[in-house]
């Protein structure tokens, strides 16, 4: 019998945990340990095949069990390709993005708090205002509900806007302009006036950065007409994902996460794009369809490690766009595997997950051989504390459980 | 200084001026001497040492604006304010918002339009005053009260009307409603139904003409926008956020404050703490102008001065119109707070009553031209409910158009295909 999960699981599932607490001081890559991305002084480089360094000092090298991850990967996912390709962050990629944009098409412009001198509080928008100018990378004031509704006065007089949000929390302050002009003026307008905006910024939780600072809006901006949600979670993904959000028609909203700025991957030379509306498959497999995005693709990818010494094949999806959903990459799965898991960091009540599972249930109800399981974080406001923390969100033990549950 | 807004005034009394006031108000437009009577508001304002209307970057003045025009006036000898032409457009341009709103009036009494309608009677001045000095493609945002704006920059009345019977033909093409009134052609950026929401729009706007101007290096862009809104959006915080932004970066736009002292029931005294809103412009670095929005040759001074102020680049400028609508709130509104006698205070100074006067007066016009235009525009506004009565309604396969530029937006469907190339998607009957 398949249960639906709350973020901290059943009680089986939470003590199945490794007692080893949560000590950002202590070596945080033990081999069941969600990915650790520190900024500052102990700044760690992870990689996404999966090896991690500590410190380009040098400090520790850990290697994780290897991947058991199939390599296939989509057709156009460049790293085995000929092309010798280059290294990059995921914020230099976002960085590298937005960049290009700007070269290809004298309207783009940034705008946001501290995106122009300050190079943008997560250095996406690095270098942009020496080279393009303060009036192209604008450092606006804190204002977001009016520099958004800026943004998009200049979107429809011609302009082509990146809207930051330093946190994607602080997006709360422009819901207003978000959802009643954004999504909007397209429509009310009787299509005469275009927004081509993109609205970026990270959230998610990330180490114990309060409640307020942990928020996760995909759901709260998920009704609104008219706009489309993106979340990139690869520095292949997350050029490719900015690049085409601005030069996209609609207006978008861009999720990044706290956490995964610091990714390491090695990415095409050549301009590429990802398509806004395409989920991207991450590893195929027969047994269950997981279906996530964002910084849970790495908890899921871990507990795939899992799995697989275990004996399942779990085929992993990464949803990418959360407006609207790929209902054919999605479809495609549930049809092969007839079981799906959800795996998401949004609350458990009105999250995107919940979305999926109506969507899936809806289109697909026929395929399935047990009902749709949805892991989400708790309904609880982020708590400060590490311990607590933890368990707000899905780890990649409660997704173990969760599949073979599920596959009984 | 003494001025009629001050709180003792209003609540217990009908609204007067200040009786140590000159003309204006007795008969609303000055024209016999121009240097021995101030044109402009009525109030006195406050006074900076320097009375000329330059500023610096840091410090905004308050000007009285009877200073600025008295500069102009004494350099040049003519003594009235508007050409005969010039006299019958402004006329024109009133009197078809008048007729236009009174129509809507009637309309939706008669099951017409329905919804939210905010007619603009009364404060015809301060559209015409204002947006008659504008160029195409220059910007104009407005708030809910946005069909005389909408007309006075040249969407035509037939687009307004049908737009309002939520027909196909509509400006919006009966998607926008009565709130929502855009045009790309005319630059009407709106038509917002949130108050304030529309002052970010406009911002973004000047910000455009500004980034061509200096980015995309389209030296002759010098588009001004203008961003209309009420006494009661002055206490909303997009409003400051906006002069913040606008002073900081120059941007060429005028922020125009339709004072009608109402916000729907609420009297603009009892909401707001200092009730006097063109003094907020100093604060955030750009001039603060009180006028007398009754008055539209005195509107179109001090607004002349503040495009042209936007147009060379000199940023923008917070222009207080003291106007009143004849009507309540919205059609659906009873308008029962309102005092009686503010009423016939503010109905005896109709600004179309007021202009025809002067034009009269001055030999601008003859009685019979003026008739002439009011029947024209009878038939302009006739015509347009007819266009309006025989378009169609939009069909069912409106209803997914233009909710996205990019109809891929909609997704990719099950079968593999973009929703939008589901031929039930035309039909508006597609599932999204």
């Amino acid at each position: 019998m398949a249960a639906i999960f709350q973020g901290v699981g059943a009680a089986a599932a939470l003590s199945s945990l490794p007692s080893n607490s949560f000590d950002s001081n202590k070596s945080v890559f033990s081999p069941r340990r969600s990915f650790s991305v520190r900024k500052g002084a102990s700044f760690a480089v992870v990689r996404s095949d999966g090896t991690v360094n500590l410190n380009p000092k040098g400090r520790r090298t850990q290697q994780l069990i290897p991947n058991a991850v199939a390599t296939k990967a989509d057709s156009a996912a460049a790293s085995s390709s000929s092309k010798p390709g280059h290294e990059l962050l995921l914020f230099e990629a976002l960085l590298e993005g937005l960049e290009e944009e700007m070269e290809r098409d004298p309207r783009v412009c940034v705008m946001g708090e501290d995106v122009g001198h300050y190079g943008g509080s997560y250095k996406v928008t690095k270098g942009l205002a020496k080279k393009f100018g303060d009036l192209r990378v604008l450092d606006t004031p804190i204002a977001e509900n009016s520099f958004t509704g800026m943004g998009i006065g200049a979107a429809m007089t011609g302009l082509r806007p990146v809207v930051e949000g330093m946190n994607m929390g602080f997006l709360l302050l422009a819901f207003n302009q978000i959802s009643n002009n954004c999504g909007m003026l397209h429509y009310t307008s009787g299509g005469q006036f275009t927004i081509p905006i993109v609205i970026r910024g990270p959230g998610g939780v990330g180490r114990q950065l309060g409640a307020e600072h942990s928020q996760r809006l995909e759901s709260y901006f998920q009704s609104i007409p008219g706009i489309q949600m993106v979340a990139c979670s690869t520095p292949y993904n997350a050029k490719g994902l900015m690049k085409a959000a601005i030069r996209s028609e609609n207006p978008v909203i861009l999720f990044e996460h706290v956490l995964l700025y610091n990714l390491k991957e090695r990415i095409p030379d050549e301009d590429y794009i990802c398509n806004l509306e395409e989920a991207e498959m991450v590893r195929p497999g027969e047994h269950v369809t997981i279906l996530t995005y964002s910084r849970m693709r790495y908890h899921v990818m871990q507990a795939a490690k899992t799995l697989v010494n275990k004996g399942y094949d779990p085929e992993v999806i990464d949803i990418r766009s959360l407006k609207p959903f790929d209902l054919y990459t999605i479809g495609n799965s549930v049809k092969k595997t007839h079981r799906v898991l959800i795996v998401e960091e949004c609350m458990r009540t009105g999250g995107i997950g919940a979305s999926l599972t109506a969507a899936i249930t809806e289109n697909f109800n026929d395929y399935l051989d047990a009902p749709i399981v949805c892991l989400s974080s708790q309904d609880v406001p982020t708590p400060y504390a590490g311990t607590l923390e933890e368990v707000t969100v899905v780890q990649p033990a409660q997704i173990v459980t969760a599949v073979e549950q599920l596959c009984q | 200084m003494a001025t009629a807004f001050s709180a003792a005034k209003f609540s217990t009394q009908p609204f007067h001026l200040n009786p140590t006031s000159t003309t204006s108000h007795d008969s609303p437009l000055v024209f016999a001497n121009p240097t021995s009577q101030f044109l402009g508001s009525t109030r006195k304002l406050h006074l900076t040492s320097s009375s000329k209307f330059n500023l610096t970057r840091r410090s905004g003045t308050v000007v009285a604006v009877s200073d600025v025009v008295k500069q102009k006036k004494s350099k040049s000898a003519p003594t009235l304010l508007i050409t005969k032409e010039e006299g019958l457009e402004l006329y024109e341009d009133m009197i078809l918002g008048r007729a236009f709103e009174d129509m809507c009036a009637q309309m939706y009494y008669r099951g017409k339009m329905f919804g939210f309608v905010h007619l603009y009677n009364g404060q015809e001045a301060v559209s015409t005053g204002f947006i008659k000095l504008l160029k195409q493609q220059d910007s104009v945002v407005s708030t809910y009260r946005d069909h005389v704006h909408a007309l006075s920059k040249g969407v035509p009345a037939r687009a307004v009307m049908s737009e309002l019977f939520g027909k196909t033909t509509g400006c919006c093409r009966g998607q926008g409603g009565s709130m929502h009134m855009f045009s790309r052609e005319h630059n009407v950026l709106g038509g917002f139904a949130f108050i304030g929401e529309g002052i970010p729009v406009a911002t973004g706007a000047a910000f455009t003409s500004k980034y061509k101007r200096e980015v995309l290096k389209e030296a002759d862009c010098d588009h001004v926008t203008l961003a209309f809104f009420g006494d009661g959006t002055c206490n909303n915080g997009q409003f400051f956020e906006c002069l913040n932004m606008a002073a900081l970066w120059k941007l060429p736009i005028v922020f125009v404050v339709e004072n009608n002292l109402w916000a729907i029931g609420m009297s603009h005294l009892r909401a707001t703490s200092d009730p006097q809103i063109y003094k907020k412009g100093p604060a955030f670095g750009m001039p603060g102008i009180h006028v007398d929005g009754m008055d539209v040759l005195k509107v179109r001074e001090v607004a002349k001065e503040a495009i042209g102020r936007a147009r060379r680049g000199e940023g923008p400028t917070l222009v207080e119109c003291e106007t009143y609508r004849f009507r309540g709130h919205s059609l659906a509104d009873p308008d029962e707070l309102r005092d009686p006698a503010e009423k016939a205070h503010y109905a005896a100074r109709d600004p179309i009553t007021a202009l025809k006067k002067y034009l009269i007066e001055n030999s601008l016009a003859s009685e019979a031209e003026l008739k002439a235009i009011d029947k024209k525009i009878d038939e302009v506004v006739e015509d347009a409910v007819e266009f309006a009565d025989e378009s169609p309604v939009p069909a069912r396969s409106q209803l997914l158009e233009n909710v996205f530029a990019d109809p891929k937006g909609f997704g990719i469907g099950p079968d593999g295909r973009y929703r939008c190339e589901d031929p039930k998607f035309t039909e508006g009957t597609a599932h999204v």
